[in-house]
């Protein structure tokens, strides 16, 4: 615990309201996610997490997000 | 438009034509003729419907797979596939098509309502120009320099960083910050801020803050988390939407299964339910809501306000109190002469200058509005002398050998001299005297806003009942300025403290009406946050207020908050007219297909006829872009 975390924003593709909700939640559930934001009006993904394994986590989150909705994408 | 939407456009179109001409082949009686038996005719329908249909069906599979069945896709998955099973495969196709044309649509306006949010925030810079010890100057992302760096910025450049300009003197245009469009005067000295545009000097200012704490970065940020405070009405729609939808498939069924019991004539009933799930479907609603107030928060944010989310633009558009603080918020906050009243013998400028000389060494604010008074003329200091402060009541100092006495009553009764009374209302007053002998009085006051008075009679047309201030300052100069700007209420000589407390007594009364207080965010952060909504006004670059306040206004004009309230009361408007019109329709509609006296047909161009009328409706709050620019 006390571990440093990172906030990153990227632009993402997500198609409707309801979608990013759903995404947001399934990534919100992983571990090593401290926050997560789906904006479906700004098409941006904001994500908080670990520093140290922050890619690792970014990759495990953005499968849930496609598993969810195939048609979630997000810019690197 | 994007090339995904582009694609998808060509798909619909293609799929509409191939099923206009089936349906024009199978009403002339061709299609029996060519096609022959059913389940032939049935495929020839299939490839239109799969041609547009397909991801409509992938997404109902995948919400079963992922036990999140009830969403719009599974209703027009069942509704079609429950008309091809009764053999009404035209109607089926048609759903599909006319939904997917809707949801085209409904794509297409999503995004250009965020493009033109993104036009409006063009504000971002893309580079910086860093000037390196050694005196070359390297390019680099703005989020890579450090704070005092050195910046070089050259004519017609976006300033990248907040920071205080080191050399250079020009005119940088703040107009994609606050909607001003008078250019500011900059020069050594002088903080700037970035996402304003450089004039036709060339500056060099050292970076005060990193690129993310710049202000560029913190608007960007409250623009667009903004759509993540929903309103009461949005956090509405969507609870109404995850209860609507299994209500409507049950429904449904029990549409489809509980008649035919009785009376038999499976076939319509199902054909009955179908049109029902068709219609029921929420799209309208669900996405014309929250476009409505992305619109509302842009418009605001295009003007120089920019509104912290939703839910304070459904508050501002019923403002019932507005309570505002009287210094930097109704009036500039710095002082200035408002009348020279000489003795008989002694013209005006002659006493200005005495004053002013004797206060020519004085950093305090009236010593200031006594000099610039005077305008022009260079004041020598060296015909001052031995200049004696005396705390709180003025000072004396020797003048080309006189002894010119400068404050308040007081101090020249102290020295034996008589002086005539004065009403002096909201200014204060300072006396003169030289050897003894009065020379006259200088009345200085603290300027109240050039439009604050319109600006809170606006808000009273607006539908403010009540507008109070509140003021530190003695109870004359504030009863003094309240009388002239026609405020309802004034309490004065209050503390900090005091002003919260008087918020407080103030919300407690009101019994949920809504109240907002405008401040100017550098001393009222309390205030701001304990009100229903706070706006601070004129805090470009004041961090304290940025966070404790819900509304900003960028420039210092009072009259944004009338136009905002305006903005605000629009998109409730056209969000309950959009929730009214959708519902009333969908109503009617669901009535006469349960009777059925409403076809498929009927029922496909209720709901994409009243999705895309919802849309345009909402969007009105970003295509009317001159009406709000007007000032």
């Amino acid at each position: 615990m006390g571990a440093k975390t990172v906030k990153k924003k990227f632009s993402c593709e997500i198609d409707c309201a309801n979608c990013a909700a759903k995404v947001e939640e399934a990534i919100a559930k992983l571990d090593g996610v401290h926050s997560v934001r789906v904006n479906f009006m700004m098409q941006k993904f904001t994500l908080e997490a670990d520093d140290e394994r922050f890619d690792e986590v970014l990759r495990a989150a953005i499968a849930a997000g496609k598993r969810i909705e195939p048609d979630f994408s997000v810019e690197i | 438009m994007s090339s995904k939407l582009r694609r998808q456009l060509w798909i619909i179109c293609a799929a509409a034509g191939l099923f206009l001409t089936l349906l024009a082949l199978d009403r002339t009686g061709a299609a029996a003729a060519v096609f022959g038996r059913n389940w032939l005719c049935l495929a020839v329908y299939l490839v239109p419907y799969l041609l547009c249909g397909a991801p409509v069906l992938r997404k109902a599979a995948l919400g079963v797979k992922n036990r999140q069945p009830f969403d719009e896709c599974l209703l027009m998955t069942l509704a079609t596939v429950g008309a091809f099973a009764i053999g009404e495969y035209a109607e089926a196709v048609a759903v599909m098509v006319f939904y997917q044309v809707g949801e085209w649509f409904q794509d297409y306006a999503v995004g250009r309502s965020r493009r033109s949010i993104s036009e409006l925030m063009d504000i971002v810079p893309e580079y910086a120009h860093v000037e390196r010890p050694g005196g070359a100057v390297e390019t680099v992302e703005p989020d890579k320099v450090a704070v005092g760096d050195i910046l070089v910025i050259r004519p017609g450049e976006r300033i990248p960083l907040d920071g205080t300009v080191l050399s250079g003197e020009s005119l940088v245009n703040t107009a994609a910050l606050t909607g001003e469009s008078v250019p500011r005067a900059v020069s050594p000295g002088a903080q700037v801020v970035s996402g304003c545009v450089n004039g036709e000097g060339l500056l060099r200012i050292r970076a005060d803050k990193v690129f993310e704490d710049s202000t560029v970065s913190r608007i960007l940020e409250l623009v667009e988390t903004a759509a993540e405070k929903k309103s009461k009405t949005e956090k509405f729609i969507t609870r109404f939407a995850r209860y609507y939808t299994p209500a409507v498939v049950c429904a449904a069924a029990a549409l489809a299964l509980v008649p035919p019991l009785f009376i038999g004539a499976w076939g319509v009933w199902i054909y009955r339910a179908c049109a029902f799930l068709v219609i029921s479907c929420p799209c309208a609603l669900v996405i014309s809501v929250p476009l409505a107030f992305f619109g509302g928060v842009g418009a605001a944010g295009r003007m120089g306000v920019l509104v912290k989310g939703s839910n304070y633009l459904e508050l501002l558009a019923r403002l019932d109190t507005v309570v505002s603080d009287k210094t930097g918020t109704l009036t500039c906050g710095s002082f200035r002469v408002s009348e020279v009243l000489p003795a008989a013998d002694i013209s005006e400028t002659e006493l200005l200058e005495k004053a002013a000389l004797a206060e020519s060494l004085s950093t305090h604010p009236i010593a200031r509005s006594i000099r610039e008074a005077l305008g022009e003329t260079e004041i020598d200091t060296a015909r001052v002398q031995d200049v004696e402060n005396i705390s709180g009541r003025g000072l004396i100092a020797q003048v080309d050998g006189h002894r010119i006495l400068v404050g308040s009553a007081a101090l020249l009764r102290e020295s034996g001299i008589e002086l005539s009374e004065i009403k002096s209302g909201a200014a204060t007053v300072c006396h003169v005297a030289q050897d003894g002998r009065f020379l006259g009085s200088i009345l200085i006051r603290d300027q109240v806003k050039e439009d604050a008075a319109q600006a809170l009679a606006e808000m009273k047309n607006g539908g403010v009942r009540r507008i109070i201030m509140l003021t530190g300052d003695r109870a004359a100069a504030g009863e003094a300025v309240a009388r002239e700007l026609g405020v309802d209420e004034v309490y004065t000589e209050l503390l900090p403290q005091d002003k919260v407390a008087k918020v407080e007594e103030l919300l407690a009364s009101l019994s949920g009406a809504c109240l907002a207080f405008i401040g100017d965010g550098i001393n009222d952060a309390p205030v701001l946050t304990r009100a229903d909504v706070g706006i601070a006004m004129g805090s470009l670059g004041s961090d304290a207020a940025i966070e404790a306040a819900d509304v900003v206004i960028m420039d210092d004009d009072l009259r944004r908050i009338p136009q905002v309230m305006k903005i605000a009361q629009r998109t409730v408007t056209i969000s309950r007219q959009n929730i009214t019109f959708a519902l009333a329709v969908k109503a009617a509609v669901l009535f006469l297909s349960a009777l059925g006296a409403a076809n498929m047909w009927t029922a496909v161009f209720a709901d994409v006829g009243v999705a895309v009328l919802c849309i345009l409706n909402a969007m009105r709050l970003l295509l009317r872009r001159n009406k709000s620019d007007d000032r």
